[in-house]
């Protein structure tokens, strides 16, 4: 009987698992290819850096159920399903990672920076050789936080159709049942501890100071 | 002909003159030491010297091209840095930041391994204990050798040192200061010197130039620089008697 009630629950738990891990996966990547590189281009430029950081902060600053509502109708980006969760999650993801890679490149010391452009090195090198890679725990912290806020944010793409492990947690809702709810729950929050142990050893192993 | 130039080289910044019509020769073999208080322009002029800065007015020339005329990339490789806290990389290990501008140039793997350890040894830090430190396991006056031997490492016939062992304590400086006139002896390297204490320009100085407000004060060597009458001059030897 209670096997029964297992077996079924991981007969449909596994696929929302993959599904939610699919959805933050993609956001993260995508937000990190488009953060980390736009926070390179913008850490020299005042202007550009605030302009930069001040859209961001508008897009965290929307409530995430309505941020998904707002995008359903929107042609191409919008709709039904899990590509809409994905843009909202992206547009999530971007400020952390954005605002940790300027903080990161800013705070490289800047008698480091002089003398390695005495030594004769390119703007290119400088930033391949050691503006990025001392940056680099500042900039994984970013994702790290980035990564365990949109597992959870993750959840409410179920309510557009994006299924992940909010289904459950809605379902649950629904139906007033407290173990549904458990079980989009808990597994949401152990892969949100399990991203964050794993990027927070990866950050460890990249500062050297 | 020179090694270095200054033709009234004139350094602004808005409307503030930081270096006004420096005109002042290097030759080679020579050890330049620029003396001056703090804001007198002296590491204003040796940064003109790398392309680190342009003139406002003037020109500055290395090995008789004007500094403007220079691929700055190839200039900077071609002359030694060494400022005050060395500027090693942090996340480098000690090896890595003295092969640091052989790897630029593409020297091959095991030439730039051997040169490591040349440098290193001639240092005083043998490859073999200290190569894979990283700079913050290593003391002040460590981190000072290795950030010579980084300076040394694609052998440029020009090093420049901006006030290199000031914070240092006075132990480690005279140290310091003994091992550089070893290594000059050794390899004859043209250098510019930038310090504001006058017991270390009498003491390395083939020549001193005095910068005092953006001006040339006085240019001569250590022996000149004893007899000057000029007031700026006065006031620096008056430290040294009073030593």
């Amino acid at each position: 009987m209670l096997s029964d009630v297992l077996q079924d629950l991981l007969d449909e738990g596994l696929p929302l698992l993959g599904e939610h891990l699919v959805l933050v996966l993609s956001a993260i990547l995508i937000a990190a290819a488009i953060a980390i590189p736009l926070g390179v281009g913008v850490t020299a430029h005042p202007r550009a850096r605030s302009l930069a950081l001040g859209i961001a902060n508008i897009g965290q600053t929307i409530p995430s159920l309505a941020l998904f509502g707002f995008l359903i109708p929107i042609p191409f980006i919008g709709g039904i399903g899990a590509h809409t969760a994905i843009v909202a999650l992206v547009i999530y993801a971007l400020l952390p990672i954005l605002r940790n890679t300027v903080t990161g490149i800013l705070g490289v010391d800047p008698a480091v920076r002089d003398s390695a452009l005495a030594m004769g090195m390119t703007r290119g090198q400088i930033l391949r050789m050691v503006e990025l890679p001392m940056a680099a725990p500042t900039i994984i912290s970013g994702l790290r936080i980035a990564t365990v806020t949109t597992i959870g944010t993750a959840t409410i793409a179920a309510a557009i159709g994006a299924g992940g492990l909010g289904v459950f947690i809605f379902r649950g809702i629904a139906s007033v049942d407290k173990w549904q709810i458990l079980a989009g729950a808990v597994p949401a929050a152990l892969m949100a501890l399990g991203a964050d142990a794993l990027l927070g050893w990866l950050e460890k192993r990249c500062s050297v100071r | 002909m020179p090694v270095v130039e200054f033709r009234h080289a004139t350094f602004r910044i808005g409307d503030r003159t930081i270096l006004e019509d420096l005109s002042l020769s290097i030759e080679e073999g020579e050890t330049l030491v620029l003396l001056g208080r703090s804001g007198s322009g002296k590491t204003t002029a040796l940064r003109l010297i790398n392309g680190m800065i342009a003139p406002s007015s003037g020109e500055v020339l290395v090995d008789g091209k004007a500094t403007a005329a220079w691929d700055l990339v190839r200039l900077r490789r071609a002359i030694g840095y060494v400022i005050q806290e060395s500027g090693l990389f942090p996340h480098f290990t000690i090896a890595r930041n003295v092969g640091l501008v052989p790897e630029l140039e593409k020297w091959p793997a095991d030439k730039i391994k051997g040169r490591i350890e040349e440098l290193l040894q001639r240092v005083g830090l043998p490859a073999a204990d200290f190569g894979s430190r990283l700079p913050r396991q290593l003391s002040g006056g460590q981190r000072q050798r290795v950030g010579v031997a980084r300076a040394l490492a694609a052998d440029p016939k020009i090093l420049l040192f901006d006030e290199p062992f000031g914070a240092l304590d006075p132990v480690t400086r005279f140290d310091l200061q003994r091992e550089f006139l070893r290594l000059r002896a050794e390899l004859a390297k043209t250098s510019v010197f930038v310090t504001h204490d006058v017991q270390e320009a009498m003491k390395l100085a083939t020549t001193i130039a005095l910068l005092s407000g953006g001006h040339l004060a006085f240019a001569g060597t250590p022996d000149e620089f004893r007899a000057s009458q000029h007031p700026e001059a006065r006031a620096f030897l008056e430290v040294l008697e009073h030593a």
